[in-house]
């Protein structure tokens, strides 16, 4: 939640003074520094998510995240600590469960039932019994509280996005062919289901710090969207990795800006933005789509440039 | 063990006189069941096999024992000389019946790319190791054109026609320029001219290359005039010979233990017809 | 015991919440059974958040907070289903239901910030508030839910058809694409009606755990169906009355009696069959 009760900055539209009136305030560089980080991750670990069609897994372990966080605090235990555990441990959990994706789908969300029944009995344990000490409630876990991260918080932030970002690039390849062609890569000696839980651990890191950011129920989005756009504008897998990424920084930038001058909540401002973007990008290759065939109706004998986007009738 | 770095130099040296593959006593039981016995077979360099039987005889058990999926319960298996193992690059792999749903956005390059270096760790940036990548791209653009797929290779893979990914699938398992190449049923739900089409670039690149090749087939239709010889597996037991020898009524009655005959019709076809009901159609084409 | 039963049943506030209770159950037993059946588990949890959306929307406009869910999550229903089309194009139902769901909650979260309202208010929208429900509550459920259960049961067989084999039964001339779209609009009916029992968060819990676990114990999809609605029924029931004599939140007991029972089905199962081949 936005802890500006100050008056509002005002916006100069001169853009270099605006934001350097923003970066005078140490908790926006913090944010910045955070949110830049957990972006570039989200981007990498979110294109993965979408090629190997693990969309409800990343969001049923934000949820567990919630669970952990409330069951640390509830436990007296560092909320943090709470949160990795379980939510590694649920990824493990679910990057163990059947192969096909109807099967997997189905025990995540009986798994994650049960983990958000869990996660209602902390919550109520947690104000009846522990008081909201250091500005902790089942709110900030739900729904980030990026401009309250302290530097210290902030630098960890950073070393962990970056452990995390360079063991997922280092596995890059591996990942994206047992992803893709699991039974040719099995045969290539390319360990798939071992690599099926590494990326689960990885994404469960990424899940548990970028709900320090964003929240539980938002830091989906930011793994989700911008890696959705950017398969839809290339499908070159690893340009495909760096436009997500690209991508997730702008939404992360333009959200904090706007939150800053507008004291919506940040958490708020990202995911819409890169909600907007999703939307824009599939509304405006639908219309390219329909003009084009409505193009090629009225006009039968010329020929298309190759695009794509007209496919040969499948077998 | 095939480096990357050795692929892509020339040709690696292929000892002409040693058997690609040789099973000796072979057996393989899943579950309680036998799926086969008494399994021996020898593959020599360059020969074109085909593997025949009806549903669920274990022809792709066979496959997956020789790719080294799967250990044998009892015999040996020697590839290369060596003890069967997974993660053979000297092995190019079609497996079955595989297509990619529509919604799989990445190009049909970047499929077949991934048979070449998908196996490799570290960061996948081109400009960390500039030859290298030229040559990839390269070899990958010959065997893609070695297919005729260059007209949709840059196309995302799950929007082209199952006879136009299986040519890039192909194009996928040669791309390491493999000592052998092993298809299960890849001209499945495929028309007809696909089949011919797909089979003869096989044929022709197997010779060009020296590589064995083992092709499961449910109708050797197409394949008839490539093949050198046959693997017959029915009811738990295999039968090893050219197509004359094994597609005979004799030795599919032994097989199967029970009455089959194999008839011939009078354009030159095999009609195999069993106690089963099966009706398998052989098709000599001159 | 008969004095704790008489207990349970005496206290108006209880008796509405079992009455209540039993039909969320029962309609949550029987779409749930299609809900996984068409393997609809995202959609189903992405349609109670998207109402809690709908219900912060609402209350911050003055208006009942239960329309707001009904109307949301039915715009949603619809989203999800013209989204879902389209694979030939590359779209993906799974992202675009994720899409929804994440905008969503930040629109819920945003209305929140607006709003005057009590945290506690969200609270009960996320995770119910059974002990809570008033006789309105209890009189809306009721005539919402009867014609949604006759909906879905009239339909059942065409449902069952179109769920299990969309290509034969439309040669068959069942509507397949309007089934498909009428299930999500009733599923987002039963999520609106049941967030007073469970709340947004957890009506997911009713449906999907009873009927996963329905599958486990039998292949014939009427049984399915028949057990699908009484465990719903049994953990409904269980979990009221294990709220009532504890203070902790009945929605937590639903949901892990559930669990506890699907575990054990499990379990019981990978003991009863040796380690099957993989395919």
């Amino acid at each position: 939640m936005t802890a500006l009760d100050i008056s509002f900055p005002r916006l100069t539209w001169n853009l270099w003074l605006d934001v350097v009136h923003m970066f005078q305030y140490d908790f926006m560089r913090n944010a910045f520094l955070a949110g830049t980080a957990l972006s570039v991750v989200a981007g990498l670990v979110g294109y993965f998510v979408i090629v190997r069609r693990q969309a409800f897994a990343g969001e049923a372990l934000s949820d567990v995240a919630f669970t952990g966080a409330m069951g640390g605090a509830v436990l007296g235990i560092n909320p943090l600590a709470g949160m990795i555990v379980l939510t590694i441990a649920g990824a493990l959990a679910m990057g163990s469960f059947a192969q096909r994706v109807s099967e997997r789908d189905l025990a995540i969300g009986t798994v994650l039932a049960w983990v958000l029944g869990l996660g209602v009995l902390f919550l109520t344990l947690f104000t009846a019994h522990v008081s909201g000490s250091s500005g902790f409630s089942g709110v900030t876990v739900l729904f980030g509280s990026i401009l309250s991260i302290s530097a210290h918080q902030a630098a960890v932030i950073v070393a962990v996005a970056g452990g995390i970002a360079l063991a997922l690039l280092l596995v890059a390849r591996p990942l994206l062919f047992a992803s893709v062609d699991p039974d040719v890569a099995a045969a290539r000696g390319v360990p798939v289901r071992l690599l099926g839980l590494f990326f689960m651990v990885l994404l469960a890191v990424t899940v548990a710090e970028a709900v320090q950011a964003v929240g539980a129920l938002l830091v989906f989005a930011l793994l989700l969207l911008p890696a959705a756009i950017a398969q839809r504008l290339t499908t070159r897998p690893y340009a495909a990795l760096g436009v997500a990424v690209v991508l997730a920084i702008t939404s992360t930038w333009f959200g904090l800006t706007i939150g800053f001058y507008s004291g919506l909540p940040s958490s708020v401002c990202i995911t819409l933005l890169a909600f907007v973007g999703y939307v824009g990008v599939i509304g405006s290759m639908a219309i390219r789509r329909r003009l084009a065939d409505v193009w090629s109706h009225d006009n039968p004998n010329s020929q298309l440039p190759a695009s794509g986007m007209h496919q040969e009738t499948r077998q | 063990m095939k480096t990357l770095s050795s692929t892509l130099a020339q040709d690696s040296e292929r000892n002409p006189t040693e058997p690609v593959v040789s099973i000796v006593g072979g057996a393989v039981r899943l579950g309680g069941q036998t799926i086969w016995q008494d399994v021996n077979l020898e593959v020599q360099p360059g020969e074109f096999i085909a593997v025949l039987g009806p549903n669920g005889s274990g022809k792709s058990t066979l496959m997956k024992v020789i790719l080294g999926l799967l250990p044998l319960s009892a015999g040996a298996v020697t590839v290369f000389g060596q003890p069967a193992r997974g993660g053979n690059q000297d092995i190019g792999y079609v497996p079955q019946r595989r297509s990619f749903e529509a919604d799989v956005r990445i190009r049909g390059r970047d499929i077949v790319r991934l048979g070449l270096d998908g196996g490799r760790w570290g960061p996948p940036f081109p400009f960390l190791y500039p030859r290298e990548a030229k040559a990839i791209s390269q070899r990958v653009q010959r065997v893609i054109e070695s297919v005729d797929a260059v007209a949709y290779a840059d196309r995302p893979i799950g929007q082209i026609s199952g006879g136009q990914q299986q040519r890039l699938l192909v194009a996928q398992a040669l791309v390491t320029n493999p000592r052998m190449l092993i298809l299960d049923e890849p001209l499945d739900s495929l028309d007809l001219a696909n089949q011919q089409a797909i089979a003869w670039i096989i044929r022709r690149i197997a010779k060009e290359t020296g590589a064995a090749v083992l092709l499961v087939a449910h109708d050797v239709n197409p394949i008839m005039s490539s093949i050198d010889r046959v693997v017959y597996i029915a009811r738990g037991h295999v039968a090893v010979g050219v197509p004359t020898e094994v597609i005979t009524s004799e030795t599919l009655t032994k097989l199967y233990s029970s009455p089959v005959e194999v008839l011939r019709t009078c354009d030159g076809g095999l009609v195999v017809v069993g106690y089963t009901g099966e009706c398998v159609s052989y098709h000599e084409h001159h | 015991m008969s004095a704790a039963l008489t207990g349970l049943f005496h206290y108006h506030f209880m008796q509405n919440a079992f009455i209540a209770g039993t039909i969320v159950a029962i309609l949550a037993g029987v779409v749930g059974y299609f809900m996984v059946l068409r393997s609809l588990s995202f959609a189903g949890h992405s349609l109670a958040n998207v109402g809690f959306a709908g219900a912060t929307g609402a209350s911050l406009l003055g208006v009942p907070p239960l329309l707001g869910l009904f109307v949301s999550a039915v715009l949603a229903a619809f989203g999800i289903y013209w989204l879902g089309l389209g694979a030939r194009y590359g779209r993906r139902s799974d992202v675009a239901t994720g899409a929804i769901f994440s905008a969503s909650l930040a629109l819920g979260f945003l209305f929140v910030h607006f709003s005057t309202a009590q945290a506690n208010n969200i609270y009960n929208v996320l995770f119910g508030n059974v002990l809570g429900i008033s006789d309105t509550s209890v009189l809306i459920t009721a005539i919402t839910a009867l014609p949604a259960l006759a909906l879905v049961l009239l339909s059942a067989r065409p449902l069952l058809f179109a769920s299990v084999d969309p290509a034969v039964a439309e040669a068959r001339g069942v509507p397949v694409g309007m089934l498909a779209l009428g299930f999500l609009l009733v599923l987002a009916l039963v999520v609106a009606v049941a967030v007073q029992v469970v709340g947004v968060l957890l009506i997911f819990a009713l449906l999907v755990t009873p009927a996963a676990t329905a599958r486990r114990l039998s292949t014939r999809p009427m049984i399915e169906l028949l057990i699908s609605v009484i465990l719903a029924l049994i953990f409904t029931w269980a979990g009221l009355a294990a709220g009532y004599f504890t203070p902790l939140p009945v929605s937590f007991f639903i949901t892990t009696f559930a669990f506890v029972f699907y575990t054990l089905v499990r379990l019981a199962n990978l003991l009863a069959r040796p380690a099957q081949l993989s395919s």
